[in-house]
């Protein structure tokens, strides 16, 4: 885990990062279960690529190959370990 | 004789499936329902290259076994040989996209694990390599301990290298390829960790290159581009739907007139000739009518959806969705009911939560259809003066505009009361892989327009043509005596209904002309401005809107067309809305609900408007 809790909802755009722990207990089941779907998983590499600035729209991250939207309060509940270059 | 073997085509969402599946079988495939659920059952036939015939089978796409929706639910149910209605199938295609391995890889584990031959498509490769991405197919095939064929299904590539090593495996006596790796049973973190190991072993080598996807997506999910951007899209789509969609509309309506004709010069009058003209031909070509614009609707939703810009819409509308409790998914099918509610219901499949879906469907009606257009027309051209209350802004555009404002307005709260009610419950929220976005192929487009046709024209020639023949016998019987001046249509079963419930509607300012007008509308709500001139016994050959117009001055006051107005922004209309909703919800129960909610909403503001107008001496 990282020594200081970002999550993805505050990680910077195009800030590169990876996967450092997910709160399960802040997610509803079917909710956890997409997510392990999507390949959410620990030390994953994760960027957010895109906001809804207006209002608190959803992200849009990049997981792995993958681009996936997500709900800022899901956004909040993934931990997020940005990598230094 | 033995069926042909069964193969299912299986894969996540986006991996090209469908794509795979036409190219596959081409034209010979049937849509049809599993028992008992609403998810479509998409077969067709294909030829071995030693001329065996096969079935295929395409599966919805899902991301594991454990189902999460209804059509996840049936892929998992029949790979599993525990769906209703379908055998085991003998061998199953798993479609992965290339440049996506790691995540499909996973749900492949899955289903080898199942134990039935498998043979893996590799797809979309092309983009995989236009992505700086170099896989070994031969390394993935000995790491999975199956075949894996190359494909591009859009493009037709390795289809028949794909239908060589099929004819191998659905072979009787063929041995299945069964591994006993204690790895595919454990539970999804570690399939998870086993699958990105085996994209690592097949991939060669990978060049980051900039990928165009996200180029594309930092103009199309701009917080004020994108927005630009997917009003200019929806504004061509409408244009679209209705003037593209009017001349054949008016081609069609042409052509089943010409067709009543015929009949009305070959048969004598009699109560029969009535029913084929006036009941069967004239209903069933009210409702084909609109086959045109429902086509053009779905062509640009089928657009949207294959090019990958769908999701993105989504995205963007997401927000504002979700402060009535919906999600971003909700906002193409509620568009498309703009033009006519029953695709815009159909279009709801799209949207995986069950609850998300039922509020969609049950506030699909609100959004002012092309139907209500021509009802709008007429009243507002009577009643409402023709002034400008601005430069270039008339009062009866604004009054127009003002019954489209109504009906999205009054979807937000009904769509805000049902999340706390009758479809209470977590909200799946708003969580989905975008797509690389991609060229819809030509061909996929034109079997998605066909099925959909199909589909339409079914309901079409069963349900609708029932039912308004049904409608066409209570405008005809009883039959008025020889010699009465007592009309037809007040002499009729609906008549009679309209003399009866009349009271109910007098609050709210309706006279018994409108009340019977209201009955034929429900098979299709622009038959009630004929339905308007039958009752005032004008020639209602539609050219004579004018004389409509001076008659309804005459009779109607402001009041009263302001609630009929109001009236029809709720009213629960019409049977083919009611019968689409009946089979998209399996069962009455909810196009039960709808039609009452909408009944009381319609009532309530129809009243609402009649009191206030006639208090402000209206």
């Amino acid at each position: 885990m990282a020594t200081i809790p970002l999550s993805l909802e505050q990680l910077p755009q195009r800030q590169r990062a990876t996967v450092a722990g997910i709160a399960w207990d802040r997610l509803t089941a079917p909710e956890g279960r997409r997510l392990r779907e999507l390949g959410f998983d620990e030390g994953v590499g994760i960027e957010v690529l895109h906001r809804a600035r207006i209002g608190g729209g959803p992200i849009a991250c990049r997981i792995g190959r993958m681009t996936v939207a997500l709900r800022r309060r899901v956004a909040g509940a993934i931990h997020v370990d940005p990598l230094t270059s | 004789m033995n069926p042909a073997p069964l193969v299912a085509l299986v894969g996540n969402p986006n991996a090209g499936k469908s794509a795979l599946f036409n190219a596959l079988t081409g034209a010979r495939q049937k849509v049809g329902n599993y028992p008992g659920v609403t998810v479509e059952r998409h077969a067709g036939r294909m030829a071995l290259p030693d001329g065996r015939p096969v079935e295929l089978l395409d599966l919805p796409g899902t991301y594991s076994l454990e189902p999460s929706s209804p059509d996840e639910r049936v892929t998992r149910d029949v790979v599993t040989g525990t769906q209703a209605g379908e055998r085991l199938p003998d061998a199953i295609i798993v479609v992965v996209d290339a440049s996506n391995l790691d995540n499909h890889l996973r749900f492949t584990l899955q289903l080898i694990a199942l134990g039935l031959p498998v043979v893996v498509a590799l797809n979309m490769f092309d983009l995989a390599e236009r992505d700086g991405l170099k896989l070994d197919p031969e390394a993935l095939a000995r790491e999975l301990g199956v075949p894996v064929i190359p494909t591009v299904a859009v493009r037709k590539r390795g289809i028949d290298d794909l239908k060589e090593t099929l004819a191998d495996l659905v072979t009787p006596g063929a041995m299945a390829l069964r591994r006993s790796d204690p790895v595919l049973h454990a539970d999804i973190a570690t399939l998870q960790r086993r699958a990105r190991q085996i994209a690592m072993a097949a991939t060669i080598s990978e060049t980051p290159v900039r990928r165009w996807t996200h180029m594309l997506d930092s103009i199309a999910l701009h917080p004020v581009f994108g927005v630009l951007l997917l009003f200019v899209v929806l504004f061509v789509m409408f244009q679209a739907v209705f003037f593209a969609g009017a001349a054949p509309a008016d081609a069609i309506a042409g052509g089943f007139d010409w067709l009543a004709g015929l009949v009305k010069q070959v048969m004598p009058d009699s109560i029969l000739r009535s029913l084929i003209t006036d009941g069967a031909i004239a209903g069933v070509g009210a409702v084909i009518k609109f086959l045109p614009q429902i086509l053009i609707m779905f062509f640009f939703i089928l657009v949207l959806e294959a090019s990958g810009y769908m999701v993105r819409a989504a995205f963007l509308m997401d927000r504002i969705m979700a402060s009535v409790g919906l999600s971003g998914r909700a906002f193409i099918p509620l568009l498309s009911s703009f033009a006519c509610a029953v695709p815009g219901i159909m279009s709801t499949r799209t949207i995986e939560d069950e609850k998300d879906r039922l509020t969609t469907i049950l506030i699909a009606p609100l959004m002012t259809c092309s139907a209500r257009l021509p009802v709008y027309t007429l009243v507002i051209g009577a009643m409402i003066p023709n002034v400008r209350v601005l430069p270039f802004v008339g009062l009866q555009g604004l009054v127009m505009l003002g019954l489209y404002i109504m009906g999205v307005a009054g979807a937000f709260v009904v769509a805000l009361v049902l999340r706390r009610t009758v479809t209470k419950g977590a909200s799946s929220g708003f969580m989905m892989e975008m797509p690389k976005y991609q060229l819809p192929s030509v061909r996929d487009l034109a079997i998605g327009l066909w099925s959909r046709a199909e589909i339409f024209l079914k309901r079409a020639g069963t349900t609708i043509a029932f039912t308004t023949i049904v409608l066409w016998a209570m405008l005809s019987f009883p039959q008025v005596p020889k010699g009465s001046a007592v009309s037809q249509v007040n002499y009729s079963v609906a008549g009679r209904i309209a003399n009866t419930i009349e009271p109910a509607f007098r609050p709210i300012g309706f006279n018994r002309d409108i009340v019977l007008a209201l009955i034929p509308a429900m098979a299709a709500r622009e038959v009630s401005v004929a339905a308007l001139g039958t009752v005032y016994a004008i020639d209602s050959s539609s050219d004579d809107e004018s004389k409509m117009a001076q008659t309804l001055k005459k009779r109607w006051s402001l009041a009263t067309a302001l609630a009929f107005l109001m009236w029809f922004v709720f009213a629960p209309q019409c049977i083919s809305t009611i019968a689409v909703t009946r089979r998209e919800t399996n069962g009455w129960k909810w196009p039960a609900f709808m039609v009452s909610y909408l009944f009381v909403l319609a009532y309530m503001a129809a009243g609402i408007t009649y009191w206030l107008a006639t208090l402000a001496g209206l």
